[in-house]
């Protein structure tokens, strides 16, 4: 009988060309919303300052590219200094993350030892912990440091280990590795150390690979922190860059602003295309399990 | 120091074939490997130790006393005991508003983000042509976040020649200067929030993706709309993710810095309308390094968070369903 009539699931399977239109209608709507102030800052990186709020329309009259050299140099500093800067802090807190948060995750995921429950939850704890909270306190230290205006508080603290959310990801990436690997490697005499280095950080690569595009993009990013702890302007970094170019162009050159933010995004816009997919599935999967 | 749980004991059994001894010897392995950590453990987890006690929990508790102190940071702290607190709740109008603004941030962006989020999700969450494309574009306006660069920009669409007015041109309504009003800049704060939906709207798809499809078969027969669907499988059988889902976005709201810096030029302004808390503590604690202030700031905001979250646990007992 069922195979005469399709079951109700086949036929909201099959759903009637007027539904998908209405679907794609929608969706491809709710794109041209969410991309239109992307393109709208592409824009107006490429239009003569007069033309960015009079002509509105995607396509400037004439294309401007000045814009682009002006701002590049335009904000008390050349913008090449503010994109090394900027490299040298994501450079550094991406190998910290991978070593240190490594080391934890494989500690959490294959030992038992004492209190390990309460140090998890302790470790899930700081995962909510508003960077705030800590600000202050933090900062008196790194000064006491005499580490103000230096990279290091923006660095040494991810070779500690702080970013919680990448210890949880890359324990439970370690739970899916089989551990009879382990233990066929104890047998043959591997210390721990040996059997994190050789068997678990190679198996382990998807995980890194999440965790150095996050690393990097959320570091790259993070204005606050940046904000508090640099304070010439030949250390600045990028956002810093940028905050100087807006407090400049109050009147007029908007173009050179718009082209520096689109300058600024760019490395993040290249991630995403690179590693869409991995970027997707990886804020998918990885507060699931909890 | 290292007692072996007692389900790990090996049982032993009277006939030892080779099978048994095979058993029994991966079972003393498994022990072994267990209790054979020593300071292994402690090793791989130095850095984070030093991190969890130097990081957060000595930042923490100094972060406690300072907040009962007047500290500049360069002068020695001195003890005024609740003084800060008390001025806090009786004696700073720019801290209600700060109060106010983040509080009305929180109640709006996160209600609409969410359920934006998924009913995109429920709209994505078939066999449709292109949606990788679809999750890619709603997805990336999230990851670039807190970007000063789309603080700025942001901040130009909703100015007063911006592209929003011009939208809204087309429909013959005159709009205004979004930014420099104190009734509409948290508003445009809120709208930014909302736009970057794309995180929990994976993560609602990711769920959706895991129900159970023949629940659904079976309801059809027996004849229940889609919108019963939804509320009798769907949102009951999605409890825990929403639940995530909540729990992430309110702490991090309550975080939100970025373009309420930018967009008000670091001010918090028009009339502290947008002094979210994180910017009201910024400016006490490093414009006018008022660090013990600041530090019973951030201590309040560390007990409203804990308690937001608290709540939503709590509460979570009575809406959240786990099949296990």
């Amino acid at each position: 009988m069922s195979a005469i009539t399709p079951s109700p699931l086949q036929k909201l399977r099959s759903a009637t060309g007027a539904r998908r239109i209405f679907i794609h209608t929608v969706l491809i709507g709710v794109a041209i919303v969410m991309l239109y102030p992307l393109m709208w800052m592409l824009s107006s990186s490429l239009k003569p300052d007069t033309e960015i709020f009079t002509h509105p329309g995607l396509i400037p009259n004439k294309l401007n590219p000045e814009n682009y050299s002006k701002g590049w140099d335009g904000s008390g500093n050349s913008f090449s200094l503010y994109i090394t800067n900027s490299l040298i802090v994501t450079i550094g807190a991406v190998i910290g993350n991978i070593i240190s948060c490594s080391l934890a995750a494989y500690a959490f995921a294959r030992f038992e030892f004492r209190w390990k429950k309460l140090w998890f939850g302790l470790m899930l704890g700081t995962l909510m912990l508003p960077t705030q909270a800590v600000l202050i306190p933090q900062y008196t230290i790194f000064y006491n440091l005499t580490w103000i205006n230096t990279y290091l508080p923006l660095i040494v603290p991810k070779f500690l280990a702080v970013d919680a959310f990448f210890i949880f990801l890359m324990v439970q990436f370690i739970r899916s590795i089989p551990r009879e690997l382990d233990q066929a490697a104890m047998m043959d005499g591997a210390n721990p150390w040996q059997i994190y280095w050789k068997i678990i950080l190679p198996l382990m690569k998807p995980a890194l690979v999440t965790t150095t595009i996050f690393t990097f993009i959320w570091t790259y990013d993070d204005f606050l922190h940046q904000l508090v702890y640099l304070q010439q302007n030949d250390k600045f970094t990028v956002p810093l860059g940028l905050t100087l170019f807006m407090d400049q162009t109050s009147g007029s050159s908007y173009g050179a602003m718009f082209a520096m933010s689109t300058i600024a995004l760019a490395p993040t816009l290249i991630c995403f295309l690179i590693f869409q997919k991995r970027l997707v599935e990886g804020m998918a999967t990885s507060g699931m399990k909890g | 120091m290292t007692t072996a749980k007692t389900d790990e004991v090996v049982k032993e059994s009277p006939a030892a074939t080779p099978s048994d001894q095979r058993e029994r010897d991966r079972q003393r392995r498994r022990l072994a490997r267990k209790r054979g950590g020593g300071w292994w453990p402690y090793l791989f987890l130095a850095p984070w130790f030093v991190g969890l006690f130097g990081l957060t929990i000595y930042p923490m508790l100094d972060s406690l006393y300072l907040s009962f102190t007047d500290f500049d940071l360069l002068t020695p702290e001195k003890w005024v005991g609740t003084a800060n607190y008390e001025r806090m709740f009786t004696d700073d109008p720019v801290f209600w508003d700060s109060v106010h603004a983040t509080l009305l941030y929180v109640v709006v962006s996160v209600p609409l983000k969410l359920g934006l989020a998924l009913a995109v999700a429920m709209l994505l969450n078939r066999d449709i042509k292109g949606i990788g494309l679809y999750r890619a574009a709603f997805y990336l306006p999230s990851l670039l976040g807190g970007a000063v660069a789309i603080a700025i920009v942001w901040r130009q669409v909703f100015g007063g020649d911006g592209l929003f007015n011009d939208f809204l041109s087309w429909f013959g309504i005159k709009g205004q200067d979004w930014i420099s009003s104190p009734d509409t800049a948290l508003y445009t704060l809120i709208l930014l929030a909302v736009w970057q939906f794309g995180t929990p709207m994976v993560i609602f798809l990711a769920g959706l993706k895991q129900l159970p499809k023949d629940v659904y078969e079976a309801a059809e027969i027996d004849g229940a709309s889609p919108v019963t669907r939804f509320f009798k499988i769907t949102l009951p059988l999605l409890t825990p993710i929403v639940f995530f889902n909540v729990v992430l976005q309110i702490i991090d709201a309550f975080k939100t810095f970025t373009p309420a810096f930018v967009i008000s030029n670091g001010s918090g302004g028009p009339l502290n309308s947008t002094m979210l808390y994180s910017l009201y503590l910024y400016k006490k604690g490093f414009t006018d390094l008022q660090m013990g202030y600041a530090s019973a700031l951030a201590w309040v905001l560390f007990l409203v968070i804990a308690g937001f979250t608290a709540v939503n646990f709590i509460a979570s007992r009575y809406w959240v369903h786990y099949d296990d």
